[in-house]
């Protein structure tokens, strides 16, 4: 793998059952690669809780990954209603997922936690009522 | 021990899967959390829930456990064991309860993997 391989995938907020597609097809492509198990291990999770948070909380979005030889990066970028409070949606527990999300086994307050958790480096720009990018990196 | 010990020591029907009896399983986790499972799983795991939809075949497949457990007599449906045979997950369904399939499970020797 010389150059970066870039993918790119429309989140569709419509339908639970298919959340995770993205993150499926991206440890697929990784393991193709001959990338670790650790560093696909660390991808898949925090691009799965990532791309759930999108369906859930923000309408969808798109979600682009980034493979180079010394790290992965996945974007992941929506036009939702924004987090208005960062910190506080950090804290391990806290979450503001309705009910109906709770009974199909999300909303434990544990997205955005085990996507720091899983990632070397995480970063969230967020505006009200604009929407919110979050950008994730796993080293090789 | 082995998802077969898994699947007798709970005395569990193989839904899909009957090809990977005999591989190895190190630690257990059982939870209806998605989230909490993807906080807390090991590797080469099982995993028991409750919990009967496509997004638990997916989380499965993130975290590359080896076999799934629905316990309180719960049914998946077709489309559901299609997705784990699909990618290769082996199935379970037993009758008991999950505190009781996890007690016996770790009163045979199975953990839940250092915290």
């Amino acid at each position: 793998m010389d150059e970066a391989i870039v993918l790119k995938y429309d989140i569709s907020p419509d339908d639970f059952t298919r959340a995770g597609e993205a993150s499926s097809d991206v440890k697929g492509k990784l393991k193709q690669l001959g990338v670790s198990p650790e560093a696909i291990r660390k991808v898949a999770i925090a691009m799965y809780e990532g791309e759930i948070n999108m369906v859930i909380h923000a309408n969808g979005g798109e979600i682009t990954v980034e493979i180079t030889p010394v790290d992965i990066k996945m974007v992941l970028a929506d036009v939702g209603p924004g987090i208005p409070d960062v910190e506080q949606a950090m804290k391990a527990g806290y979450s503001t997922a309705p009910d109906e999300v709770r009974s199909l086994g999300f909303g434990a307050g544990m997205g955005l936690p085990n996507m720091k958790k899983y990632t070397d480096d995480m970063a969230i720009e967020t505006k009200l009522g604009v929407g919110t990018t979050i950008t994730m990196i796993v080293k090789m | 021990m082995t998802v077969k010990d898994v699947q007798e020591i709970l005395g569990a029907r193989v839904l899909t899967g009957e090809e990977f009896l005999d591989r190895e399983v190190r630690s257990a986790c059982g939870s209806d959390m998605m989230s909490d499972v993807l906080a807390f799983s090991k590797d080469h795991s099982v995993l028991l829930t409750g919990l009967c939809n496509p997004q638990v075949i997916r989380t499965a497949e993130m975290l590359d456990i080896v076999c799934l457990v629905f316990v309180r007599g719960k049914k998946p449906d077709e489309t559901i064991i299609e997705m784990a045979r699909e990618r290769e997950i082996v199935v379970l369904e037993t009758g008991h309860r999950m505190f009781s399939s996890c007690g016996m499970l770790y009163k045979a020797g199975l953990g839940g993997g250092a915290i």
